[in-house]
């Protein structure tokens, strides 16, 4: 589905991503994990093309994502990003911030996107909450209305950037709730995320990065027990006793 | 003296300007245009300085939207033609634009400059001048906004725009100059209310707008404070209304619990 090949990124000078590679299959689950400034968010911005690479390819369901021919915006309707500040449309009701790219990328009806967006919002807990702007919710609930908004275009599979780091830890679970569910539902997800009982809980595999580089990318299991790299050892050992 | 009226010795006396000195009859005179007395006559100034600065409002909001979406694009191009629009706009001074679009730019257009100067009444060239001079000045001042504006939202915004699929033009349209523009109702207001002040440097073209009246009033009258006074208390009623207006376009779009929205 998603498939990362020997991508090389700089900026300027500075190279932030190091021939990196790695898949995720339909209705896998990966997660990125890796200390600040290791690459992350670089490396899932540049599979909906986000940010350009300088080297490498990206396919998504068969497309080259940094082919010239490649409609990107098409492309993007179709894999779901969700960011770590939520990034809701703070002037629009948060039954418009859904139903917004349904009619004007998907060309739905009203009626349609209303339907949908309704259908979203009652998945992630939220139905009354439709009529409120993005400010008057908690960032818990922001979250998980974009999530909704990213389902709402049928994504065929979602890429989320720390979705929880901005939140209070009281808010965390409310937002992780979610996002099992959808990975249960066998959605295909790549998520860049820090919360390491979500990852032993629903990812296939587990993709550690540093300085740039993919240092390890093993079945979650043989990675929480016993990780290949003294790198990966000491950024769990970290992570892991708070 | 003309600072003093004859009939009011006791302001002669204690040196003072009381309002007992001002003669409010000067107003009821015939003005400079016979036809209207001073007072229709100042208020037909108003009138052509809020026209000069509606115009101008007009081109200046367009075109600064314009210039300031041009310097957040990616690529260097356009930034660079947009920073170029501000720098030369905004440096060189407002009076010397002015002749320029006045004296210059008709005589070194071909066709239009001579249906201009040859068809064109005389007050609708002063207002035609005035309006490219003021509304692309103050267009340079908009787009700097306008640029901060949209860069205050941060690259979160777009990238969230992008990611759902929208072109970027959409995210523009659709995203980040109606918050942008929500974010700068302040700032704008005060713009408009530079822009009316500016309005009187039209005056040196001829355009007989509020601050020209005022001085002939002055003149043909003697009656200086008078004349003055009146333009003042226009000017700020103006202002009053302007900001008036801006108040109730603010809490009108204001967002809920967002920008001093209710919660
Ligand atoms: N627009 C940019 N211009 C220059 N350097 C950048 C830019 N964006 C990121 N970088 C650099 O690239 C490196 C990788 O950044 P990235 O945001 O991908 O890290 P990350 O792993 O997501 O970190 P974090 O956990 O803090 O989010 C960092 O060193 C960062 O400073
Ligand atoms: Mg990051």
């Amino acid at each position: 589905m998603i498939s990362i090949r020997n991508v090389s990124k700089w900026f300027g000078e500075f190279q932030a991503l190091k021939k990196c590679s790695a898949e995720v299959h339909k209705g896998e689950v990966v997660v990125i994990c890796g200390p600040s400034g290791s690459g992350k968010s670089t490396l899932i911005k540049c599979v909906n093309g986000l940010e350009s690479f300088q080297e490498g390819e990206i396919w998504v369901d068969g497309i080259s994502v940094a082919d010239r021919k490649t409609d990107l915006p098409k492309l993007r309707s179709r894999v779901g990003m969700v960011f770590q500040h939520f990034e809701l449309f703070p002037h629009l009701s948060i039954l418009d911030n859904i139903t917004l790219a349904q009619c004007r990328v998907l060309g739905r009806s009203k009626k349609q996107a209303v339907e949908k967006a309704v259908q979203l919002l009652e998945l992630v807990g939220l139905a009354e909450q439709k009529p409120k702007f993005p400010a008057q919710l908690s960032g818990g609930q922001q979250q998980r209305v974009a999530i909704a908004r990213a389902l709402a275009m049928d994504p065929i599979a979602m890429l989320f950037d720390e979705p929880t780091s901005a939140l209070d830890p009281e808010m965390i679970n409310e937002v992780l709730d979610v996002m099992v569910e959808l990975a249960q539902s066998g959605m295909t997800m790549l998520v860049v995320t820090h919360e390491m009982g979500f990852a032993k809980r629903v990812a296939n595999r587990i993709i550690f990065m540093d300085r740039g580089e993919v240092v390890e990318d093993r079945p979650k299991q043989t990675f929480f027990e016993n990780p290949e790299t003294n790198r990966a050892r000491q950024f769990l050992s970290k992570i892991l006793t708070h | 003296m003309w600072l003093l009226d004859s009939t009011n010795h006791q302001s002669l006396i204690t040196n003072h300007i009381s309002l007992a000195a001002f003669d409010f009859s000067v107003f009821l005179r015939p003005s400079p245009e016979s036809a209207l007395n001073n007072l229709s006559y100042l208020l037909v100034g108003l009138g052509w300085s809020l026209l000069l600065a509606l115009g101008s409002w007009v081109v200046a909001f367009v075109v600064g939207s314009v210039v300031g979406v041009m310097r957040t694009l990616p690529g260097r191009i356009l930034p660079s033609i947009g920073a170029c629009y501000v720098e030369l706009f905004r440096n060189v001074p407002l009076l010397v634009q002015l002749f320029v679009w006045f004296f210059v730019v008709p005589d070194i257009t071909p066709i239009l400059g001579d249906w201009f100067k040859q068809q064109v009444p005389p007050i609708w060239q002063e207002f035609i001048a005035g309006t490219a001079c003021l509304g692309l000045f103050t267009a340079a001042r908009i787009a700097e906004q306008v640029r901060s504006g949209i860069g205050s939202l941060g690259t979160g915004q777009l990238g969230a725009g992008l990611a759902l699929g929208l072109r970027r033009r959409q995210v523009y349209l659709l995203v980040l100059l109606p918050v942008a523009y929500r974010i700068l109702i302040p700032t704008l207001t005060s713009e408009f209310l530079n822009l009316i002040k500016n309005t009187a440097v039209a005056s040196t073209i001829g355009y007989l707008e509020l601050a020209q009246r005022s001085a002939s009033m002055a003149e043909t009258t003697a009656r200086v404070y008078e004349a003055f006074t009146a333009a003042t208390l226009l000017y700020a009623a103006l202002n009053l209304l302007v900001m008036f207006l801006a108040r109730a376009l603010e809490r009108f779009t204001a967002l809920p619990g967002f920008l001093g929205g209710d919660k």
